[in-house]
C-alpha cells in the first residue's frame, strides 16, 4: 500500500501505537464477536492489543489479536490505553462495504499520538483511501474477575460446533441460563426456564464434542441469559471453547478463533452468577 | 430504478422521447430528477398525438411502482404494447404477450391508473436548466460509492462531497466523535463543451457540497446496472447534480445542498 506508507511514514515517530494489517477482516471480525456495548477499552503491549466490553458489571468479553497477526505492530510505551466508541470504530474498519468481494483485500493502518489525541485509521481498497479519526475517551477501570487456575472447580473443552445450535436456540424467554457441571450424570446440562417450560440439553463426558472434561464437585450455576447471548457471536467463529468456573460460581468462557490467515486469536467472556435467584438443583 | 427514487412520478411522452419527470420538491425533499429515453431506441411502432400540433406532447403521472411490476412480467415477452386508454378512469395499458411451455400464447393485461395533468401546469415540468458548475467530475464506480455512503449513514446524516479540476472528490462526514473521510484519485474531469469559456479556477481547488446523505444513498441504492457514463457537477454550497447515461437512458438527479 504505497499510498499510505509514504503517508505516514514521516510521521511514524510522534504515534505511540502504530499497527498495520494487509487485511482489515483479521481485526474487525474478532471484534464483532465482543460487540455488545458501544463502548471498548484497548490495551497495547508489545506483546499485541486487548479490547475490552463491559456490561452490567456482571460480563466481561475480551479479545485479544496477537502482535504476530498484525504485518506491522509497534509500541512505544509498556502499555497504550485509550477507549474508544466500538460501534463507530467497527463502522470505519467496514467503510467499504461489510460483504467484500471475494478476492478484495481491504488494508488498514492504525496510528495513536497518544493521551488525548484521536484514534487514525487509514483504510485502503483498490486505490481507494478513506481516513477516520476517532475521538478517544477517558479510559476506565475495567473488572478483575479475579479468575484463577487455583480456584477453578470444572473445565470443559468442547469443539464448538456442539454447542453452536443450541446456544443459538436456546429460549430467550428464560431470564436465566443454568450450567450444570458434574462428575456424575448429567456431566454438563445446559438449562433454561422460560415460558414454554424448562428445557435441558445435556453433553455426556464421553461424547465426541468433549475434548477435555475435569470436574471434581457438582456445581450448578445461574447466570443472566441476556448478558451471556452475545458471546454466541464468538461461539459461531471459535472452533474450540474451554467453559471453567470456579469456587464462587463464576464463568470462564474461552473461545479459540482462527482468522482468514491461520492465526489464532483468542476472545473470553467472564460472567458473575446471577444473585438474584439462588440455583436449584435440576433434576437427574 | 426509477421506482426506487420516486413513488410517484410523471411520464412525459413527446414525438421523439419518453420523459420520466420527478419535480415534486415538497415531497421529495428538494430532490428532482429527470430521466430521458429516445422512444425509437425501445419502440417499433409509436403513435401520439397530444393536446395540440404546437403542444404536441402529453403529461401524465402514475405510481412508478404500478409500471415498474408491469414491466416485469415482461422480461421474457414475446410482445409489448403500451397504449393510453380510458376504461371508466384513464389508464396506461400494458399489454404482455407471453410464451408458455406448450408454446400457445396467452396475454397478460396491466391497467395502471393515471391521472392527465393539465397544461397549466406543464411548465413545473421542464427539463431543469443545469446551472453553471463549479467543478464536474467522472464519479468512482458507483458500487464503492454505495458501499461507502451506506456506512457513512449510520454515522452522521449530512455528507459533503467536494471535488476539483485535478480528478479528485472526497466524501467526508464529520461528528462530535468522529470524521470520516473518503479519497478518490484519478476520476478525470469531462472536458468543456466547446465555445464555453475555459474554467478560471485552480484545477487544485475544491469545490464542496453538503447534502442529505440519504438522498445521495437512495440514488446509489437503486443502481442495478452500471452506467455507460457516470458524472457529478458541483455547485459550490448549492446543489449536486448527477448525471448518469446507461446504453439508451439519461438520467439526471439534482440533489440541493443542506440549508
Amino acid at each position: 500500500m504505497p499510498f499510505l506508507t509514504q503517508r505516514v511514514q514521516a510521521e511514524t515517530d510522534q504515534y505511540c501505537f502504530v499497527a498495520s494489517l494487509d487485511n482489515v477482516r483479521n481485526f474487525s471480525t474478532i471484534l464483532k464477536a465482543i460487540h455488545f456495548r458501544d463502548h471498548a477499552t484497548c490495551f497495547t503491549t508489545k506483546n499485541g492489543i486487548k479490547v475490552t466490553v463491559e456490561n452490567a458489571k456482571c460480563v466481561q468479553a475480551n479479545a485479544f489479536i496477537q502482535a504476530e497477526v498484525f504485518q506491522e505492530f509497534l509500541v512505544q510505551e509498556e502499555t497504550v490505553v485509550f477507549r474508544v466508541n466500538l460501534t463507530v470504530l467497527l463502522d470505519c474498519l467496514s467503510i467499504f462495504g461489510s460483504n467484500p468481494m471475494p478476492g478484495t483485500l481491504t488494508a488498514l493502518r492504525m496510528c495513536y499520538q497518544g493521551y488525548g489525541h484521536p484514534l487514525m485509521l487509514f483504510l485502503e481498497e483498490g486505490g481507494v483511501v478513506t481516513v477516520c479519526k476517532i475521538n478517544t475517551q477517558e479510559p476506565e477501570e475495567t473488572l478483575d474477575f479475579g479468575f484463577g487456575n487455583a480456584n477453578v472447580t470444572s473445565k470443559i473443552i468442547l469443539l464448538s460446533e456442539g454447542l453452536r445450535e443450541a446456544f443459538s436456540e436456546l429460549d430467550m424467554t428464560s431470564e436465566v441460563l443454568q450450567i450444570t457441571i458434574s462428575p456424575d450424570k448429567p456431566y454438563f446440562r445446559l438449562s433454561t426456564f422460560g415460558n414454554a417450560g424448562s428445557s435441558h440439553l445435556d453433553y455426556p463426558k464421553d461424547c465426541d464434542l468433549m475434548e477435555t472434561f475435569q470436574c471434581n464437585q457438582t456445581q450448578v450455576n445461574r447466570y443472566k441469559l441476556s448478558l451471556l447471548k452475545p458471546s454466541t457471536k464468538a461461539l459461531v467463529l471459535s472452533c474450540k471453547v474451554s467453559i471453567r468456573t470456579d469456587d464462587r460460581g463464576f464463568l470462564s468462557l474461552q473461545y479459540l478463533i482462527k482468522n482468514e490467515d491461520g492465526h489464532t486469536c483468542f476472545v473470553d467472556y467472564y460472567c458473575s452468577p446471577d444473585e438474584d435467584v439462588p440455583a436449584a438443583e435440576s433434576p437427574v | 430504478m426509477i421506482a426506487r427514487l420516486a413513488k410517484t412520478c410523471t411520464l412525459r411522452i413527446s414525438p421523439e422521447k419518453l420523459n420520466f419527470i420527478l419535480c415534486d420538491r415538497l415531497a421529495s425533499g428538494g430532490v428532482s430528477m429527470w430521466s430521458e429515453l429516445e422512444q425509437e431506441n425501445f419502440f417499433s411502432e409509436f403513435q401520439m398525438e397530444g393536446v395540440s400540433a404546437e403542444n404536441n406532447v402529453i403529461y401524465v403521472e402514475l405510481a412508478s411502482e404500478n409500471l415498474s411490476r408491469a414491466l416485469k412480467t415482461a422480461q421474457n415477452a414475446r410482445t409489448l404494447k403500451i397504449k393510453l386508454t380510458n376504461k371508466n378512469f384513464p389508464c396506461l395499458t400494458v399489454s404482455v404477450e407471453l410464451l408458455s411451455v406448450s408454446s400457445s400464447s396467452r396475454i397478460v393485461t396491466h391497467d395502471i391508473p393515471i391521472k392527465v395533468i393539465p397544461r397549466r401546469l406543464w411548465k413545473d415540468l421542464q427539463e431543469p436548466s443545469v446551472p453553471d458548475a463549479d467543478v464536474s467530475i467522472y464519479l468512482p464506480a458507483l458500487k464503492t460509492m454505495k458501499s461507502v455512503v451506506e456506512k457513512m449513514k449510520n454515522i452522521s446524516n449530512h455528507l459533503v462531497m467536494e471535488a476539483n479540476l485535478s480528478g479528485d472528490l472526497n466524501l467526508k462526514i464529520e461528528t462530535e466523535l468522529v470524521c470520516v473521510t473518503t479519497h478518490f484519485r484519478d476520476l478525470g474531469n469531462p472536458p468543456l463543451a466547446s465555445g464555453d469559456t475555459p474554467w478560471d479556477r485552480d484545477p487544485a481547488e475544491m469545490a464542496e457540497v453538503c447534502v442529505d446523505i440519504r438522498k445521495l444513498l437512495q440514488l446509489l441504492a437503486g443502481q442495478q446496472v452500471n452506467p455507460t457514463k457516470a458524472l457529478c457537477s458541483l455547485v459550490a454550497g448549492r446543489m449536486l447534480h448527477l448525471h448518469l447515461l446507461y446504453e439508451d437512458v439519461s438520467l439526471q438527479y439534482f440533489i440541493p445542498a443542506r440549508s
